[in-house]
């Protein structure tokens, strides 16, 4: 069996994840603070990719991206290269993709954040980005981790978007659900099956390290 | 002198303006909940920027909208006691204190001095959420002074806390500023915690600061309707001076007063426990009797009183009020030489 698939999956899915981390950490430390016309304006546009259907943002995607758009073209003029049709394109569409899972779940822990922590940090002489670093992200940790648990199974089960913009390319593009798509419509039930069964047993793994790490969480805190 | 406020903001409808200046001597802010006294620790703290006016402390100015000068919250070096404590809940008691020490040779040293100090070695490594109320509050205490403040604010240090524990911090609390030398504000509304533990007082009323006064002033001789409430004092009515007596009009009574009344009395106080049964004094029915732990509490209506007039409210000791042999309606007087007289503006209360 070729196991190029999973590990492109993989891959894919890191690479996204921790472009949406800090992606997605800005975007909510930045926006949680700001009025709340600007707050909701923003929070719909950057939610939007989260209601709409992936072929959707696949084809707005290959808008901005295809070799014979501006930004496509552009870019295969300076650096030679197809934005497109490569292993990496997938990373645009699973990064648009599970943004907004990041950004809201890390919002939402960042707005239940005891702003007097932040206060009593800047009192006692710490600069702004300290407080950010060594008080916030750690009493956020909970959230800004189940974001990016979130994106990364997004970003591990992308079909719609990466297939319009990587394609289904065998040892170049091909991911786990762009496979067992390819698999079934050739009538290769029992190969499918296969990637079928490696998919739910990775999924199955994933959840259950995240469940242990929860649980030692809760007995770490230990809170009265 | 060592702080000198006198800052203006406006939030919303809400307008703060606060004007003080005190020495050494722990200063209480008092009022009632919204006043805006945490607002203007914040504002000296330099969390919040006031609109428009001027901060000094020892000598360096730490706010003026003249000069477009604003220090920001890490150079004020203002210690600041959170209501909560605001402790990290991530780290450790130890890591806690170091946050408040900037020099990395001397962290070590400042801190293990603190922990004896407070008494939290054994705690040391413990984590707030694993401490009692009282290692939290040595704690946050222990973190501020680490700083080596140049003044203290405590924001409703207690009012967190139980009637037994908070005693016992009370104590912890003042003999820890007995030894700081500088400007203390102690934020309350609570007369009797700042009664034993600050000697002037800036009474807040809706943002407003009034002039500062003695504790004992407060409680004795208030002369607003705010500090009067602060005070303790329960009964309040419209009044109209004459001469050395007083008519409230909602009560439809004239009191005579021990001394000449000033012509901007508007208002009287009338505390519970200065009015007394008395078979020549004025008729009251009996609204309410409310047996309270240590007296009785009755609401009485004067029988000259208009509608919608405030009931009178009296304390007796229990035994008192069980030897009267009428409960419906009873005669009372009110000792003249403790009727409050008080100048509001716009209080209609």
């Amino acid at each position: 069996m070729d196991w190029f698939p999973l590990l492109n999956s993989l891959r894919i899915a890191a690479i996204s994840t921790v472009i949406v981390f800090f992606l997605g950490i800005l975007a909510a430390y930045y926006i949680a603070r700001l009025p709340r016309a600007v707050k909701g304006v923003l929070d719909v546009i950057l939610t939007l990719p989260l209601v709409l259907p992936p072929t959707v943002v696949g084809w707005l995607l290959l808008l901005l991206l295809g070799p014979r758009r501006p930004f496509g073209a552009w870019f295969l003029e300076v650096f030679d290269a197809k934005l497109v049709m490569t292993w990496w394109s997938a990373i645009f569409a699973t990064v648009v993709v599970a943004f907004p899972l990041m950004y809201r779940t890390a919002r939402g822990a960042f707005e239940s954040f005891d702003q007097n922590l932040a206060d009593a940090g800047r009192t006692l002489g710490r600069s702004n980005s300290w407080v950010f670093w060594h008080v916030q992200m750690p009493c956020c940790r909970q959230g800004i981790m189940a974001g990016a648990v979130l994106a990364f199974a997004r970003g591990l089960g992308e079909y719609g978007a990466t297939s319009m913009v990587a394609g289904y390319m065998p040892h170049r593009t091909a991911t786990i659900s762009t496979t067992v798509y390819h698999l079934w419509r050739t009538d290769n039930d029992a190969q499918a099956l296969r990637w079928v069964v490696v998919n739910v047993a990775l999924s199955a793994i994933f959840l259950l390290v995240i469940n242990l790490l929860e649980t030692k969480q809760q007995q770490k805190g230990g809170n009265r | 002198m060592p702080l000198t406020v006198d800052i203006q903001k406006k939030l919303g409808d809400f307008q703060l303006n606060v004007q003080f200046d005190t020495d050494d001597q722990p200063l209480a802010l008092l009022g009632a909940s919204g006043c805006g006294k945490s607002l203007t620790l914040r504002c000296i703290a330099g969390i919040l920027t006031p609109d428009q006016g001027k901060i000094v402390l020892n000598g360096q100015t730490l706010f003026d909208s003249a000069s477009h000068i604003n220090l920001p919250p890490q150079q004020r070096r203002v210690g600041y006691l959170f209501q909560q404590y605001a402790l990290f809940p991530n780290m450790s008691v130890r890591k806690n204190i170091a946050v408040a020490v900037p020099q990395k040779e001397k962290r070590q040293q400042v801190v293990q001095e603190k922990l004896r100090q407070f008494r939290l070695e054994a705690v040391a490594d413990l984590r707030p959420g694993q401490l009692s109320g009282g290692q939290q509050q040595r704690t946050a205490l222990a973190r501020i002074l680490a700083l080596e403040p140049q003044a203290i604010l405590l924001d409703e240090p207690l009012s967190a806390l139980d009637s037994y524990l908070r005693y016992q911090l009370e104590l912890e609390l003042t003999e820890t500023l007995e030894q700081f030398h500088g400007p203390v504000l102690w934020v309350s509304h609570d007369r009797g915690e700042a009664y034993r533990n600050c000697k002037n007082v800036c009474v807040l009323d809706r943002g407003q600061s009034q002039p500062l006064i003695s504790l004992a002033e407060l409680i004795h001789q208030p002369v607003t309707e705010a500090a009067a409430r602060l005070s303790g004092c329960k009964n309040y009515a419209d009044a109209v001076p004459q001469g050395s007596s007083v008519f409230l009009p909602q009560w439809g009574l004239t009191l005579s007063c021990s001394r000449e009344v000033p012509d901007a009395v508007n208002r009287v106080g009338i505390r519970a426990h200065h009015i007394q049964p008395m078979e020549t004094g004025v008729p009251c029915r009996v609204l309410r009797v409310i047996e309270d732990v240590f007296s009785t509490v009755i609401l009485l209506m004067p029988d000259g009183a208009r509608e919608g007039a405030p009931a009178l409210r009296m304390e007796l000791s229990k035994d008192v009020w069980a030897q009267l042999s009428n409960h419906d309606h009873i005669h009372v007087a009110i000792d003249p030489n403790h009727i409050l007289l008080l100048q509001s503006k716009g209080e209609t209360q």
